[in-house]
């Protein structure tokens, strides 16, 4: 590994920490639900680094967690994090990061809108809820579809950052090509 | 801020890092597959006797346990409606008894030890060809840029208020992209021109006051 992709990776871990220091936003449809950016640190990593370097930030994000910095969205942090019933999607955040990374270094013929946009669709809200709602299931004891109308508030949330990563893919493709790490 | 550490020197605090984690992992295991509700209360009055024993700042500890109050809500509501509302109440004993013994241990555990103290589960990293104290350096690299990122966006959204009198958007979402993104550009160039990654984290105790000097500077 080389010095440069060891800070890209810390970078990446960096925003995914600094984006949950925002105040969350309430989106007025849907009740109200708060909906934090943290999600869309995941989402950039894997868009922009690939799936190996992608996946290596989430992980270095959650292991500063673990050790006990409060960076998950609300200053939570520690080890009771994984304990809550929300650990699934933590785990599916690394994994969401890889797959994002591979359908967009496999997506190479479509131009970086779209391909941002479907590879952080998948990865980033598919996958993510795919090892998310299973988790809600385990930690909170409910049946699996309960878990899934329970996580399915968060769902308009996530489309929107899928949007805003495909915006950010574009614009850094266009300013700053060489950091799309993915299509390099 | 940085850290959910809280300084002290209880009998928690001493116990070596290892032993508490090795500790929180078998009682976690244990108390997952329990239904019940007496043993799972015995469970959390236990834990919250151990977060008295640290004393009163200690106790007010237990309020890290505030932005799950809701989710914990919801769990307890989802159970209820169209099933049992005991189950509801087992689910959320369990869940606040876990998350509040895993939080005493980080409570009770300075980030810089916990790190040493994992530190052995990086070695077969050598297997391939990636220095194992890489990760300590990492762990740096965010704990100094995630505050450079904040200080970036808010210069761009302060300079955006003085334009135009409003208070951020998303028309900042790309210079703030490009800006950060040069700035790690020139954050790799400069650790490359002093070494690299391997000359600088050759030495873990100075690694680890270079460490402890950062975290000051950001609190």
């Amino acid at each position: 590994m080389t010095d440069r992709s060891l800070v890209q990776i810390a970078f990446y871990a960096a925003l995914i920490a600094a984006l949950g220091l925002l105040p969350k936003v309430a989106i007025p449809f849907m009740g109200g639900v708060p909906i934090t950016a943290q999600t869309l640190g995941v989402m950039l990593a894997g868009v922009m680094l690939g799936p190996v370097r992608g996946a290596l930030a989430v992980l270095l994000f959650l292991f500063l967690v673990a050790l006990g910095a409060p960076l998950l969205a609300g200053g939570r942090g520690g080890l009771g994090v994984f304990a809550s019933p929300s650990v699934g999607f933590l785990i599916g955040w690394p994994i969401g990061a890889f797959v994002t990374g591979l359908i967009m270094q496999q997506t190479r013929t479509l131009s970086v809108l779209p391909a941002a946009a479907l590879a952080a669709l998948i990865g980033g809200v598919g996958v993510v809820y795919l090892f998310g709602i299973p988790g809600v299931a385990i930690m909170a004891d409910l049946p699996l579809v309960k878990a899934a109308i329970g996580s399915a508030a968060y769902i308009p949330g996530d489309l929107i950052k899928v949007a805003i990563t495909a915006v950010v893919a574009e614009t850094v493709a266009r300013g700053l090509p060489r950091a799309l790490i993915s299509r390099g | 801020m940085i850290s959910v550490y809280l300084p002290g020197a209880s009998w928690i605090h001493r116990i070596p890092v290892r032993l508490k984690l090795l500790t929180l992992a078998v009682i976690s295991m244990a108390i997952l597959p329990v239904h019940d509700p007496a043993v799972l209360g015995a469970v959390l009055a236990g834990v919250l006797v151990l977060y008295a024993t640290l004393g009163p700042e200690g106790l007010k500890q237990v309020t890290l346990l505030k932005p799950l109050v809701s989710l914990l809500l919801i769990i307890f509501l989802l159970h209820g409606i169209g099933g049992s509302w005991m189950e509801g109440l087992v689910a959320v004993l369990r869940l606040v008894a876990m998350v509040l013994l895993a939080n005493l241990v980080s409570v009770t555990t300075r980030m810089d030890d916990m790190l040493e103290a994992v530190m052995s589960l990086f070695y077969p990293l050598k297997v391939f060809g990636v220095s194992p104290k890489k990760p300590a350096l990492a762990v740096t690299l965010v704990i100094r840029f995630a505050p450079v990122l904040l200080s970036v966006y808010s210069s761009l959204a302060e300079a955006y208020r003085a334009r135009t009198g409003k208070r951020g958007s998303w028309r900042l979402i790309a210079p703030f992209a490009l800006q950060a993104l040069r700035l790690s550009e020139n954050v790799a160039e400069a650790l490359t021109a002093r070494g690299g990654a391997e000359g600088l984290a050759v030495e873990t105790t100075a690694n680890t006051a270079e460490r402890r000097r950062m975290l000051k500077r950001n609190l």
